[in-house]
């Protein structure tokens, strides 16, 4: 068994009367990427203050890299680099003094400052940005300094706390290659996610929190797999016959279909897809039925979080909301 | 982590303070004009209407030891607003998740406050020279005079590191500041002579309160160019806070950040 580079065992905190993490337990492999996947307080971010010294848990132990967080948090400090949904930057000072004035907190000597400086902003697109102060950055332009900041040590492990949340596709995508670059190269990245897109296109294994515990854990597929196999879908025409459609498909699945009336789509999980198919269109044609498209496909993550809390993932829990 | 490290990213914080000043000039205005306002108003409008005995021709002379003093609590004061807002800003959580050393952080902002009361010294005392100070020609003494105030500004800042990392929101502290310290700094001898201008027992605290004790040994010093029967006290008052405030300003500033 690989080492494991990022571990939490039984993570308990609570903010006043908010259980915000209740017995967390996560491990990644060295060279891997854990997605942690969970709506809006779930955990996540605490989990990832944790892990990066920012918070102290009530109970449990934490270590990256091998080094207790909790008990040599200046040693563990030189293991990770972290990035967040909020970008961690000094607005007042430009893209390379950012950088710079971390390279030499992490008491970096001066000459491989500047150079790795410099290598970071080439790397991130930012050589153009580099002398104007961070006020005048988008979005996108934030996100990648604040990596480029969680970079500048070239630490083996990297915390990524919703790295893509407000992003626009285009700056979503070009942080995907960035983030994937980065496990290629050897680093060890935990990432915490609402999106489960970037979960199962990213991460080599996933951990489902809610209401700060795992739920479920393992890669896509294994997850996938959880929910049941293939799912037969169809759109119809008419959203009228919606509920002959449902008939006729429960029919064939043995399981309750779900309904999606504004995109007139019917759902039912199978067992197996032999002769499935035809049987379908038979029984929608002699129900009168008129069908628009109709096929196959494996689950989506989505229909993972729903399968497994019961509740879609988008939904925020109002009750779990921290209060500014 | 050695004293050496310890002095380094301390100055990459004192540095970073000063390019925010450089690159937002107007953070110095309450270290810049107000204390010109103060000097010009006190000894152009009031100084005619206030009788100090001894000094009923030079009364900005008198009034100068006060308002140095004054601006100065007030800008070491302030350091827990200027603290409160560096707290609300993310650049904290990542000062956290690196190997520095964290009372770093808290240094920086101290030392530059110190930087903006010597600037406000040294404005209101070429200020003063136009309207009447005429300070000692002993240079020791207006430079023991001065060390003793910035003492006693850095004393205040650490006061305010505490109370910056203890109160939630700058406004809360900008009111507190308002009730606290700005009565304190009239209940004293900056602009009056309190056993003539107050009531028995206000005078009785105003001439003993540590403000007072500090205007005393400055104008003492600035004035006669001698260390007064107040030097010492107001040494204490000084040397003493700080040395309490210190562990307790680092203390207080962990424990909000690491909530």
């Amino acid at each position: 068994m690989p080492t494991a580079m990022i571990e939490a065992v039984g993570l308990h905190k609570s903010f006043g009367d908010t259980h915000a993490l209740r017995g967390l337990d996560l491990s990644a492999a060295e060279g891997t990427i854990l997605g942690v996947l969970g709506p809006n307080g779930a955990g996540k971010t605490t989990a990832v203050r944790i892990l990066t010294t920012l918070t102290r848990p009530d109970a449990g132990e934490a270590r990256v890299a091998g080094v207790d967080v909790l008990k040599h948090p200046d040693r563990a400090r030189t293991q990770f680099g972290v990035a967040g949904q909020y970008a961690s930057l000094d607005e007042l000072l430009t893209g390379r003094e950012n950088l710079e004035m971390i390279g030499r907190l992490y008491r970096l000597p001066s000459s491989d400052v500047r150079q790795r400086a410099s290598d970071l902003l080439e790397r991130f697109e930012l050589t153009d940005a580099a002398n104007r102060t961070v006020k005048t950055y988008s979005g996108g332009m934030r996100r990648r300094l604040d990596l480029g900041a969680a970079l500048m040590l070239q630490p083996p492990v990297i915390f990524l706390d919703e790295p893509t949340t407000g992003l626009d596709p285009k700056g979503r995508l070009s942080m995907w290659d960035l983030i994937a670059g980065l496990a290629k190269g050897g680093t060890t990245v935990l990432m915490t996610t609402q999106y489960l897109e970037e979960a199962d296109r990213l991460a080599d294994d996933i951990a489902v929190i809610d209401h700060g515990v795992v739920i479920a854990r393992g890669t896509a597929d294994v997850l996938k797999r959880k929910v049941g196999g293939e799912r037969l879908e169809v759109v119809i025409d008419n959203p009228r016959y919606l509920p002959e459609a449902r008939r006729a498909l429960e029919t064939i699945s043995g399981e309750s279909a779900r309904v999606d009336e504004e995109d007139k789509r019917v759902v039912v999980p199978i067992a197996s897809t032999d002769g499935v198919l035809t049987r379908a269109i038979r029984e929608l044609d002699s129900a009168g039925v008129h069908v628009d498209d109709i096929g196959f496909r494996r689950p989506t993550l989505d229909e993972v979080f729903l399968a497994i809390t019961g509740r879609p993932a988008e939904e925020p829990v109002a009750t779990e909301e921290v209060p500014a | 982590m050695t004293a050496t490290m310890w002095l380094r990213d301390s100055w990459e914080m004192v540095r970073r303070n000063l390019i925010h000043i450089k690159r937002t000039p107007e953070l110095l205005l309450d270290v810049t004009l107000s204390p010109i306002m103060f000097v010009l108003l006190f000894s152009l409008v009031f100084g005619g209407a206030i009788i100090i005995p001894g000094f009923e021709e030079q009364y900005t002379s008198y009034l100068m030891a006060g308002i140095f003093v004054q601006t100065i609590a007030f800008a070491g004061v302030y350091t827990s607003v200027l603290l409160a807002n560096d707290l609300k800003n993310g650049m904290i959580d990542r000062f956290r998740s690196l190997p520095m050393s964290q009372s770093s952080v808290l240094v920086g902002r101290t030392v530059t406050d110190l930087f903006r009361a010597l600037l406000a010294v040294a404005i209101m005392w070429v200020v003063g020279l136009f309207v009447g100070f005429r300070p000692t020609d002993n240079l020791v003494a207006n430079v023991a005079a001065i060390g003793l105030m910035l003492l006693f500004g850095f004393a205040l800042s650490w006061i305010g590191v505490a109370a910056g990392s203890l109160v939630r929101t700058p406004e809360a502290l900008q009111g507190i500041i308002f009730a606290v310290v700005f009565p304190l700094t009239f209940v004293s001898t900056a602009f009056v002579d309190p056993a003539i201008a107050m009531p028995d027992w206000l005078a009785w605290f105003a001439e003993r309160q540590p403000m007072s004790l500090v205007i005393d040994a400055t104008r003492d010093l600035t004035i006669y160019g001698e260390f007064g029967p107040s030097f010492i006290p107001a040494l204490l008052w000084s040397v003493i806070p700080l040395v309490a405030f210190f562990p307790l300003g680092v203390w207080a500033y962990n424990r909000r950040t690491t909530q």
